[in-house]
C-alpha cells in the first residue's frame, strides 16, 4: 500500500475562504458536517458540533484558536503543516472565523516550534497585503485577522481549556468542564479551538467538497489522518493514511515488521502488543492525535513505562490528586519492578490505582497518563516480572 | 542589581506593558521578553510586571514557576534543551546527553561558571523522525551524535567566546 496525498494536496492560497464567503455560514458549516469530519487532535470532536454551538452562541464578541500545542510525545505532523502549508492552515482559520463569527483568530504556537513565528508572521503580513486578512476580507462585509501567541513550555496547554488559561496569563490549569469553551472560553466568549490538521482539511473540504474527503476513511472515522512515525523502523516521517488502517500495513509501511508493540497516540495513547496487530486507526479503536512510536524487539518495556511516567510526573499540572500522587506512585512502581522489587499483589494495588486515576482525574492528562502503565502491565507480564537486576559496574 | 539595571528593566517592562495595554493577557508574551533578554525573570521584574497588569506579585510567581521556559534562577545565554522523549532516547539521547556534560563540565539542570550555557532535559521537540533533536535557544538541531556536540557549542561560544577575530579572517582563507 502506499503513503496517500489527501489534505497535503495543492492548493491555492484563499481559495477554500472565497468559496466559504460566497456562502452562508450555515451553509459553510453544513459542508463541514457532510464531510463527517472529526477533531485531529486526538479527542474526535465533530467539527461541525463544535462550529455551530459557537455560531448559534449570543455574544457580541467570539474567537477562534487554532491550537498548535503540539506536545503529544511523538507527534510531529503539525511541524510540516505549520512550515510547508501555513497557507492553507491560514485560510481554515479564517473559514472557521467567518462561519462562528469571529473577528479574531489565535495561532497558539509552542515555545519548542519558536523557530517557525518569522515564516507564519510573513505568511500573515501577505494575507493582509492581498485582502484575505484585515477589514472587508476580499470586499466582502467581514473583518477578520489572526495574531500569534507563544506558549512556554507546557504540555498541559494542548488541553484546550489549559490553552485558553495560558492565553489569558494565567497557569495553564485546566478548567472544569462544563462550560464548555464553545460557551464560556476566551475571556468568557464563545472560542472554537481546533487543532491544525482540522482546520486544514475543513479547508481543503471547502474546495473539493465533503465527498472527496470521505472518498478515504470508515463511516465513523472519516477522511485520511497524517500520521507521525517513529521509533525503531527503517523510514520514519510524516504519513497519511486513511482511517481504518490496520497497524499491520502500517509496519509495512514504514519498514518496522517485527516490532514487539506500537505506541499509538503519543505517551497518552495505548501500547498495543504485536498480536493485536491486525487493530485499526479510527475513532472507533484506535484514537490518535497521529502519533505512532514503532517499539523494536530490543527495548525493554518496562523503560517505555518508565520514560512516559516521567514525563507525566514533570507535566501533570498539580491541580487534582489523582493525577498529582498517582503519577509519582506509578512510576515508583515501575522502578521497583525494574529492580526485581514487585509482588504481583503490589502490582494489582498499582493497577488499580491507574484505573482509579483513569476515572478520577480531571482532565484529559490525568485520565490518560496511566494507559501506558496498564497496557504493558497486562500485556508483558512475563517480561516485567521477576527481573534480576545487573551488577553495578 | 545596579540601579540603573533597574531603572532600564523597570522601563523596558513598562514598554512592554503598554503593548498589551496592562491588559492580564499581556502576562506570557511580557514575562517571554523578559525571560528571553535577561534569561530569567527575576524577583524585581516579576514585581514589576505585577504593577504594570494591576494583578499581586504571586499571580505573576504562578505563572513564571508553572512554565518550564520561564524561570525564576538566571539560565544560560545559550539554554541547550535535549529532548528526553522516548524516539529521542531510542535513537541514542543518552549518549549525546553524557558527551554534552563532558564538554559542558556540568550536569542537567546546571548553568556554566561563565553563564553561557545552561543544560537541560525537555520533552518531545517534535523532531522524533530526526532524533536525538536538541534545542539551544530557539535553533532546533537534529540527529545530534556525540561527536557532533562540541561542533554545536563551539559555534554558540564563538559568538561570545575569547576567538579574536583576526583568528576568524585567518579561518575563512584556509
Amino acid at each position: 500500500m502506499a503513503s496517500v496525498i489527501h489534505i497535503m494536496e495543492r492548493y491555492e492560497a484563499g481559495s477554500g475562504l472565497k468559496k466559504a464567503l460566497a456562502m452562508s455560514r450555515t451553509d459553510v458549516i453544513r459542508q463541514i458536517r457532510e464531510s463527517g469530519i472529526r477533531g485531529r487532535g486526538g479527542a474526535g470532536f465533530p467539527t461541525a458540533v463544535k462550529w455551530n454551538l459557537c455560531a448559534v452562541a449570543q455574544s457580541p464578541k467570539k474567537f477562534i484558536v487554532c491550537n498548535a500545542d503540539e506536545g503529544e510525545p511523538g507527534t510531529f505532523k503539525d511541524r510540516l503543516l505549520l512550515t510547508e502549508r501555513p497557507e492553507v492552515l491560514l485560510d481554515g482559520i479564517t473559514i472557521g472565523g467567518y462561519a462562528i463569527g469571529a473577528r479574531l483568530g489565535v495561532i497558539y504556537l509552542r515555545a519548542e516550534y519558536a523557530y517557525m513565528k518569522p515564516g507564519l508572521e510573513a505568511a500573515l503580513a501577505a494575507r493582509r497585503e492581498n485582502k484575505l486578512l484585515g477589514k472587508k476580507v476580499l470586499g466582502k462585509d467581514f473583518d477578520f485577522d489572526i495574531e500569534i501567541r507563544m506558549g512556554a513550555g507546557a504540555y498541559v496547554c494542548g488541553e484546550e481549556t489549559a490553552l485558553i488559561e495560558s492565553l489569558e496569563g494565567s497557569r495553564g490549569e485546566p478548567r472544569n468542564r462544563p462550560p464548555y469553551p464553545v460557551n464560556t472560553g476566551l475571556v468568557g466568549a464563545p472560542t472554537a479551538v481546533n487543532n491544525v490538521e482540522t482546520l486544514i482539511a475543513c479547508a481543503q473540504i471547502l474546495v473539493k467538497g465533503p465527498d472527496w474527503f470521505k472518498k478515504l476513511g470508515t463511516d465513523v472515522s472519516t477522511g485520511s489522518k497524517l500520521l507521525s512515525i517513529s521509533g525503531d523502523c527503517r523510514r520514519p516521517g510524516v504519513y497519511e493514511v486513511g482511517f481504518g488502517t490496520s497497524l499491520k500495513d502500517i509496519l509495512k509501511l514504514v519498514e518496522g515488521e517485527g516490532a514487539k508493540a506500537v505506541q499509538v497516540g503519543g505517551a497518552s495513547g495505548r501500547t498495543v502488543p504485536a498480536k493485536q496487530f491486525g487493530r485499526k486507526l479510527g475513532f472507533e479503536d484506535l484514537a490518535t492525535g497521529g502519533s505512532v512510536i514503532v517499539i523494536g524487539p530490543q527495548r525493554d518495556m518496562l523503560g517505555v513505562a518508565e520514560n512516559f511516567l516521567e514525563f507525566f510526573v514533570e507535566e501533570s499540572c498539580g491541580q487534582c490528586t489523582p493525577c498529582r500522587e498517582g503519577n509519582p506512585k506509578l512510576l515508583e512502581g515501575v522502578r521497583l519492578l525494574k529492580r526485581g522489587k514487585c509482588s504481583v499483589g503490589y502490582l494489582r494495588e498499582l493497577q488499580n490505582l491507574g484505573r482509579t486515576m483513569q476515572a478520577a482525574s480531571k482532565c484529559g492528562l490525568g485520565q490518560s497518563s496511566a494507559n501506558a502503565f496498564l497496557d504493558i502491565t497486562e500485556h508483558f507480564r512475563s517480561e516485567i516480572l521477576g527481573r534480576v537486576p545487573a551488577t553495578k559496574e | 542589581m545596579l540601579a540603573t539595571e533597574r531603572e532600564s528593566l523597570r522601563h523596558e517592562i513598562a514598554e512592554l506593558a503598554e503593548k498589551y495595554e496592562h491588559k492580564r493577557d499581556g502576562m506570557m508574551p511580557v514575562l517571554e521578553a523578559v525571560q528571553e533578554k535577561y534569561h530569567c525573570v527575576s524577583d524585581f521584574a516579576m514585581q514589576e510586571v505585577a504593577r504594570q497588569l494591576g494583578v499581586f506579585p504571586t499571580e505573576v510567581y504562578g505563572v513564571v514557576s508553572f512554565y518550564s521556559f520561564l524561570s525564576t534562577e538566571p539560565r544560560g545565554k545559550f539554554a541547550i534543551r535535549l529532548c528526553r522523549t522516548l524516539s529521542c532516547d531510542f535513537a541514542g539521547k543518552r549518549e549525546v546527553a553524557r558527551q554534552l556534560e563532558n564538554e559542558l563540565e556540568i550536569k542537567f539542570g546546571e548553568t556554566t561558571p561563565d553563564g553561557l550555557f545552561s543544560l537541560e532535559y525537555c520533552n518531545c521537540l517534535g523532531m522524533c523522525d530526526h532524533g536525538p533533536a536538541l534545542l539551544v535557544n530557539n535553533d532546533v538541531y537534529t540527529e545530534v551524535s556525540p561527536e557532533l556536540v562540541s561542533d554545536i557549542l563551539e559555534k554558540y561560544r564563538r559568538m561570545f567566546g575569547p576567538a579574536s577575530q583576526l583568528e576568524e579572517k585567518e579561518a575563512s582563507h584556509a
